[in-house]
């Protein structure tokens, strides 16, 4: 693994990234929404900070998402990955390259959720915490259909059920006790429990496992997916 | 230390159908070395054999003195590759494509700007990939190719679909590579290209090399003829016997001033292409 290569991705990406709207806004909507909507929205009986583990967990399920699988299928589709394989780049440092980048820019994001939701002390560290797991998890799904997808139309019809799947159950979970039962066994699901009982208990075994679970079993897609196409 | 390439009984089937067919080439330190044939016939499969991207079937195929079933980091950071698609990134400018690669090969900063002067593109560096013309494309692909000074460049059909004056550019980039010691290996179907840039050629029809050697001794071997043609000022060709009462006719003619050009019947290599195989190249 060599860290040039991958610092070389990750500033590539940066710079990338500012001229592709397409993955620009899906860094920047939720946070902007979640200022506005806590800003703008104040009912009667509405929770303090409402919208904040709400957005937070759509987030979440989406940016990392859909923008590793929209850039590894876009670098697919443009065989500019080729190009940098056959230019010594490793699969896994290029991986590793554009995560890291989705990564901070996600929890640049994050910390937007964090100031608007006014955490401090412990609650802070539990959000950022479990912001991180959930956004690796995410990250590592779109990989996953990046890898698997032979262009970005199909990256993008695979992505968007999937994405709605993690980001919407959650929140749909709160109107009806099937749905919730189903949105337990998500990493979202379990991400979004966390989230509205940030500060009052920690995590219990459930999330633990639940996590875990989900955890292992995106990383075997991936593997799959890793070793059908080999990225390229 | 070999520099060069070699190919020994290269064969490669997909799905049993066999789409090279016994490749045995040899292509020595500072050769410009050109695969010739038409779409179809096995030159990009080649080229991915080469570069380590598929293995053969059967044979062997050794790069700078590695079998190119095991090239590592070090056999790849000495070779650059033009390949058929472009691979660029749309949305960067043509400096921070060539920024990118000149990070992952750990060259000094001002390689870009250098890469950039040599093809012609400093002037456009700030101008994103998306807005250049096709032959600016592959001048910026050929700099990306070029920017680690390689040993060995490998040019998948590097002028195809460009015009007169940007095929000539690249061209004369080619040449200056040559210069440089570099050994190239270039596909096309361009046969001008070929007898103007390649020190060798291989004919390669339907997997399989039908020819091989230096162009113009190709050429010379299928010159069945072997006559001498004049064009005369009056419109009239006349073909003369390529022996001394041929050259005391053309000495004759030229002295009463009759004479336009003075040609060879030698074939070009589309028509040695044509009779080896019966068939075009296009």
């Amino acid at each position: 693994m060599d860290g040039r290569k991958i610092s070389a991705i990750f500033k590539k990406q940066l710079k990338d990234t500012m001229k592709n709207k397409t993955v620009l806004i899906q860094f920047i909507m939720f946070p902007l929404l979640v200022v506005i909507m806590d800003h703008s929205i104040k009912m009667e009986h509405m929770e303090e900070h409402f919208f904040v583990p709400l957005f937070a967990t759509m987030y979440m399920g989406m940016a990392p998402l859909t923008s590793m699988a929209s850039i590894l299928a876009e670098e697919k589709e443009k065989n500019t990955l080729r190009v940098l394989f056959l230019s010594n780049v490793k699969p896994m440092e290029y991986l590793i390259g554009i995560g890291s980048y989705i990564l901070l820019a996600c929890m640049l994001g994050t910390g937007v959720f964090a100031v608007t939701g006014e955490y401090k002390g412990r609650e802070l560290l539990e959000f950022l915490f479990i912001m991180l797991a959930g956004i690796l998890i995410s990250t590592l799904i779109g990989a996953a259909i990046g890898a698997w997808s032979k262009n970005e139309m199909s990256a993008t019809s695979i992505s968007v059920p999937v994405m709605m799947i993690f980001s919407f159950l959650p929140m749909i979970a709160m109107f009806n006790n099937t749905v919730k039962n189903i949105s337990r066994l998500l990493w979202s699901g379990q991400i979004n429990r966390f989230l509205n009982q940030l500060g009052t208990a920690g995590m219990d075994m459930e999330t633990v496992c639940v996590l875990l679970a989900n955890g292992a079993i995106v990383l075997f897609l991936f593997g799959m997916a890793y070793k059908k196409s080999g990225l390229a | 230390m070999n520099n060069g390439i070699h190919m020994k009984n290269i064969v490669k089937e997909f799905g049993g159908h066999r789409i090279l067919n016994g490749i045995e080439i040899k292509i020595e330190k500072g050769e410009i070395f050109g695969l010739l044939g038409p779409s179809g016939a096995g030159k990009t499969t080649l080229i991915k054999i080469l570069t380590g991207q598929l293995t053969q079937t059967e044979g062997e195929a050794e790069l700078l003195g590695t079998d190119t079933r095991r090239l590592t980091d070090r056999e790849y950071s000495r070779i650059g590759m033009m390949l058929d698609n472009t691979g660029l990134y749309e949305r960067l400018n043509c400096y921070d494509n060539l920024l990118l690669f000149a990070r992952i090969y750990g060259l000094s900063g001002d390689k870009p700007q250098e890469a950039l002067k040599m093809v012609g593109l400093w002037e456009a560096k700030g101008q994103t990939v998306q807005k250049l013309s096709k032959g600016m494309k592959q001048r910026l692909v050929l700099a990306r190719a070029m920017i680690n000074g390689p040993d060995i460049l490998f040019l998948d059909e590097p002028t195809s679909g460009l015009d007169p004056a940007n095929a000539r550019g690249i061209h004369r980039l080619i040449q200056k590579q040559r210069e440089k010691g570099t050994t190239v290996f270039l596909t096309t179907h361009n046969m001008e290209e070929a007898e103007k840039l390649c020190d060798n050629i291989a004919l390669l029809c339907e997997g399989s090399i039908v020819e091989y050697g230096n162009p113009g001794e190709i050429c010379r071997r299928y010159n069945h003829q072997n006559k001498i043609c004049l064009s005369l000022k009056n419109g009239k060709q006349i073909l003369l016997e390529n022996d001394s009462n041929g050259a005391w006719q053309v000495y004759n003619c030229l002295k009463e001033g009759l004479v336009e050009a003075i040609h060879s019947t030698e074939p070009n290599l589309e028509t040695v292409f044509m009779e080896l195989t019966g068939r075009s190249f296009e």
